[in-house]
């Protein structure tokens, strides 16, 4: 177990720059994601860790030690591929085992800690088959397995859940998660599943075209987004200019179109700074459609349902208010909402949040 | 009620068909043409008499110049397989490893020497090695030698010549059974704590083994059945069992001596390649050939 540390990292591919200058830190015994698009440096970044790609610069420090001249084999890392990879040559105790004679375990300990690990990964007695005799959960399983024997310093997780069906993705997550807890080790997830990321992590780092953009706790990258792109890419929101008309000691009022005038507690403006325009974000699940009145304390105004997209327990409405096109996710209450009715779309500004309008 | 009772499939039976055909009109009826006229007794140059006399056999086993004649020829097959399967890897490794974007024009390369006549290559190798040729002039002239080295016409140069037409053989062979494996399993070797060579020898090398070992079942058989090239690159002794039924068949006219040794070096190669599929399992060749 040990803290991992980039310090003023950055990768080029030729002309190609995958990683910008980025500080990065994954406390110790943490289990921090990184999330953002295919092709924003996250992979990069892992890869940089492992030691399977060279920094351009920058220094990569595990437990305070300067790594980025170590050499792969020499790092004592875990890391689990997306593709499991494991050897189809070998059986399942072989391929588990295979870290451990570099680590001059003997053979019955070996033996013993195979089981142990088969254990910890729910998929005991598997010893003596072959990696293509088993589903793809369990081949996951056996990569994870194979990957904390050797207990090591850091844990990689390269979009591990990616390659498996959608029911055993949410099992799996469930798993993983736990079997980290477990075993406490300090693990990088990369992933760019934000369902993923909001469940799994301690903390997360959303990163874009080679950028870190926000790090924060689940909560607080969800909640208090600091840039459109954040807002974007962790669930769907509706973005809209604003101009802020007052400030308080701990609130701030600002001019909502349509909507008139909310107050949002100064928790849901830290990243407005003192701009005096900025853009508010409403979560597509945070606008409610309703039938008649709005309860105490929200803002609402009329709109029109443009489009209905139904997804069983949700709905996903499409709503025109006035020239703009909002999304609202709403749980179905009886009967969804109809293409073409005429609804009050409600807000509670204490689900919104406030950017700079320079973000 | 439904009929449950599946139809016989028919259509594995008519795809194998032409197969079956061929190998028998081309293959089985032939070779057994051959084995009768291993019977055959041979009277004078190209005269022939139809009779079933075991004489032609009697001579194949009871005379040593066929038996060293077999001995050399396995000899000279293992030696060329075993040095084509070692300077055929790297080449095969490096164009599957390779990250160079046009990896076809490495592929396009190794089949490059394919459009020039195999006689021409074969005969290149004299320019090259010959008393006059490109090595001799070079040790000459950085004074390494006062005289020619005599490296033509020798069971080196035959070799030199069967290891560079086969090669290519090998080199594919190999570059397919490589291609096919997970990119990420080196790398995965490695993080575990395996050194570089390590991580090769423990998962990359026994992964490419399927192609290693049919590219080496190619090279050796078609080494065994060569005879050209000892003819244009070898002395008066570097004959292989191959040259014998040259000379049987085209030299001395004795048909059926030629057709006694077609037979036997058919029945050697034969049980050369069941031998080795027992051992290596006939589906890692299928593997390997894609």
């Amino acid at each position: 177990m040990a803290r991992v540390e980039l310090k003023q990292i950055t990768k080029s591919f030729g002309i190609l720059k995958a990683v910008h200058e980025s500080d990065v830190v994954f406390e110790e015994g943490s289990f921090t994601t990184l999330l953002g698009p295919s092709g924003c440096g996250k992979t990069t970044i892992l890869r940089m860790v492992s030691g399977l790609e060279r920094p351009t610069g920058g220094d990569i420090l595990i437990g305070g030690k300067r790594i980025n001249d170590v050499p792969i084999h020499k790092r004592n890392l875990g890391l689990v591929f997306q593709n499991y990879a494991l050897f189809p040559h070998r059986t399942i105790a072989e391929n588990i085992a295979f870290g451990l004679k570099y680590r001059g375990v003997n053979k019955a300990d070996a033996a013993q800690k195979v089981t142990e690990a088969l254990d910890i990964v729910r998929l005991p007695g598997v010893e003596d088959r072959y990696p293509s005799q088993l589903s793809g959960g369990q081949q996951q399983r056996i990569a994870m397995a194979r990957a904390i024997v050797i207990e090591p310093d850091v844990l990689l997780l390269d979009e591990p859940l990616s390659a498996l069906d959608a029911n055993l993705r949410e099992e799996m997550r469930v798993e993983l998660k736990s079997i980290q807890h477990r075993i406490g080790v300090t693990t990088i997830f990369v992933t760019h599943d934000q369902s993923e990321a909001l469940a799994m992590s301690d903390k997360i780092i959303v990163m874009s075209d080679g950028r870190v953009e926000q790090v924060g706790a689940p909560a607080e990258v969800y909640n208090n987004p600091a840039s459109v792109f954040v807002a974007n890419f962790l669930g769907a929101s509706n973005i809209v200019d604003v101009d802020v008309k007052g400030r308080g000691a701990d609130t701030v009022t600002l001019d909502v179109p349509h909507f008139g005038a909310i107050t949002l507690h100064a928790d849901r403006a830290t990243n407005l700074g003192d701009a005096t325009r900025g853009k508010l974000v409403m979560r597509a699940e945070k606008l409610h459609l309703a039938d008649g009145a709005s309860p105490e304390g929200t803002v609402s105004t009329r709109g029109v349902v443009e489009a209905v997209d139904y997804q069983g327990q949700l709905a996903r409405y499409f709503v025109r208010i006035g020239e703009t096109r909002f999304q609202a996710m709403n749980m179905i209450d009886g009967v969804p909402f109809a293409e073409g009715a005429e609804v009050s779309v409600v807000l509670n500004p204490d689900d919104c949040s406030v950017l700079a309008n320079e973000a | 009620m439904p009929d449950t009772a599946t139809p016989i499939d028919k259509r594995p039976l008519v795809l194998l068909t032409p197969a079956f055909i061929a190998i028998t009109a081309l293959v089985v009826i032939p070779m057994s043409f051959i084995l009768v006229y291993s019977f055959y007794e041979n009277v004078d140059l190209a005269v022939d008499r139809v009779a079933f006399q075991f004489g032609n056999w009697q001579a194949l086993f009871s005379d040593n110049y066929y038996h060293s004649a077999i001995w050399k020829t396995l000899r000279i097959s293992v030696v060329v397989t075993v040095l084509a399967a070692v300077l055929g890897y790297l080449p095969a490794y490096f164009i599957a490893m390779t990250t160079f974007r046009h990896k076809w024009l490495l592929l396009l390369l190794l089949i490059l020497p394919f459009w020039v006549s195999f006689i021409i290559r074969t005969l290149s190798w004299i320019h090259i090695l010959g008393n006059q040729g490109a090595l001799n002039g070079l040790f000459l002239w950085l004074g390494l030698t006062d005289e020619p080295l005599q490296m033509m016409f020798s069971e080196f140069s035959v070799m030199v010549g069967l290891i560079h037409v086969f090669l290519p053989y090998m080199i594919l062979n190999i570059y397919v059974s490589l291609e096919g494996i997970d990119r990420n399993l080196e790398p995965a070797a490695r993080t575990l704590g395996a050194t570089p060579w390590q991580a090769f020898r423990e998962v990359t090398l026994p992964l490419s083994l399927p192609g290693l070992a049919a590219g080496s079942l190619l090279v050796f058989v078609l080494t065994g059945g060569s005879y050209v090239t000892p003819l244009i690159l070898g002395g008066p002794s570097d004959f292989l069992f191959g040259n014998l039924i040259y000379d049987a068949v085209v030299t001395e006219l004795n048909w059926p001596m030629g057709a006694t040794l077609s037979f036997t070096l058919l029945v050697l190669l034969g049980s050369v390649v069941i031998l080795y599929s027992r051992f290596m399992g006939l589906n890692q060749l299928s593997k390997a050939f894609g």
